[in-house]
């Protein structure tokens, strides 16, 4: 509306508000006459374009930067305190661990020895026990050697009286074979 | 027929339109188009800055990350240039970009009015600039400021001319820093409007139709230059605001 109303002013040059025409310049950058009002208005509009920046907006913007630095270096050092304790607590697991290996070797060594020292007693037990049997069964075959060695030279006699007789046509004299027998041990 | 040819004017779109009249002490104060741009690019940066930072979150939202980002980047341009004590200057230096910034990326919205194609609003920022430089400089260091334009070890044969040409340097910087914003804007807005004629112009003339959207094309190319001289600009300007208001910290060469 206003535009057309101008324009209009400006073509006819009869009404007030055709400053163009008005000055005789038709470049309205150079216009003098709306140098008044555009400097007051910008007065006002900059001035409080300069106390709401400084007064609220810049502080503001400095609060959020601030808090977001003082956030993320504090988050840093919790990181760093959390890393610190996590190199602690590993620190702590291999030591940990380095012991339960140590006393779990302690504990299969001495099981070893344990189990060892039970086998070799039971193998000497054992052991015994065989050599008892064996010289049992030692003493068992010379005493029945003995006996059969005895029964050998009762068998012997009766076999020699019994040849001397069949030989002879009359009984031995026992005394006679066991002298003979006792000269042909020796 | 007159809404056409305002089409093509490239000079119409910096025409400041009353919107209502006010008038204060016989000045003219009148909102304006331009008034009304300023409140929305003021609009836009307090819901940028202010609205978008209410939560605090420390895992920021998308508008509060920008926010962020836009504070640490002026932060660290004012302290690379000033050191840590223009500091004091940062919610000056800020409030510049962000206006300065909001301003031409605004005015890139078709039909929106771009508050820094004015020379009288770049004028006005850079005269802002050169006024708290002269201030400050007088006020924290005395008649000593005025070593700013006699460097040390000049032959005193040659003093005299090296005086006049620092205090030449010094004058022309409120105009160099204001032209330069206020140009570039000008000169990029009148582009584009060409460019734009040049498709309308096209489509009404028949065969040559068939061409017009190589203009349209070119338009494409040069809002995306806009765009960055847009930004550009803006940093040009805060950080010669820095460079300025470093010798008014740090005078002496």
């Amino acid at each position: 509306m206003a535009e057309n109303a101008s324009h209009d002013a400006h073509t006819t040059g009869t009404q007030a508000p055709g400053g163009a025409a008005e000055h005789g310049s038709s470049f309205p950058p150079f216009d003098t006459e709306h140098f008044s009002s555009q400097l007051i208005w910008l007065a006002l509009i900059f001035g409080a374009l300069y106390l709401l920046m400084s007064r609220v907006a810049l502080p503001r913007v400095a609060g959020i930067l601030k808090d977001r630095g003082d956030k993320i270096s504090g988050d840093l050092g919790a990181a760093k305190a959390a890393q610190a304790k996590a190199e602690a607590s590993g620190v702590e697991l291999e030591k940990t661990l380095a012991e339960a290996k140590a006393k779990a070797q302690g504990m299969g060594q001495e099981a070893h020895a344990r189990l060892a020292a039970e086998t070799e007693t039971k193998r000497k037990a054992l052991e015994g026990e065989l050599n008892a049997k064996l010289a049992a069964a030692e003493a068992q075959i010379a005493d029945t050697k003995a006996k059969a060695m005895s029964n050998v030279e009762t068998i012997a006699k009766d076999t020699a009286a019994a040849i001397v007789e069949h030989i002879t046509g009359k009984p031995a004299d026992p005394q006679k074979i066991a002298a003979a027998m006792a000269n042909a041990k020796a | 027929m007159a809404a056409e040819s305002q089409g093509i004017d490239p000079i119409h779109q910096f025409n400041i339109n009353r919107l209502f009249d006010l008038r204060l002490g016989g000045v003219d104060a009148s909102f304006t188009n331009a008034s009304l741009f300023m409140l929305i690019v003021f609009l836009a940066i307090t819901a940028l800055m202010v609205l978008s930072t209410t939560g605090r979150h420390v895992v920021p939202t998308r508008l509060q990350a920008a926010a962020e980002m836009a504070y640490e980047f002026v932060a660290s341009t004012v302290r690379d240039t000033t050191g840590d004590a223009g500091m004091r200057f940062f919610p000056f230096v800020f409030s510049l970009f962000m206006f300065v910034l909001f301003s031409n990326l605004i005015g890139l919205i078709p039909g929106a009015y771009t508050v820094t194609s004015q020379i009288i609003v770049t004028f006005a920022f850079a005269a802002l600039v050169i006024g708290v430089v002269l201030v400050y400089g007088f006020y924290k260091h005395g008649t000593h400021f005025l070593h700013l334009f006699v460097p040390s070890g000049v032959s005193p044969a040659l003093l005299p001319f090296i005086v006049l040409i620092e205090i030449i340097s010094f004058v022309s910087r409120p105009i160099s820093l204001s032209v330069r914003l206020f140009a570039n804007m000008l000169a990029g807005h009148i582009t584009l409007k060409v460019f734009g004629g040049f498709v309308a112009m096209l489509l009404g003339a028949g065969a040559y139709a068939i061409i017009s959207p190589l203009p349209l094309l070119a338009i494409t190319l040069l809002t995306a230059f806009e765009l960055l001289v847009a930004f550009l600009q803006a940093y040009v300007f805060a950080i010669l605001t820095c460079v300025y208001l470093n010798d008014a910290i740090h005078p002496g060469h």
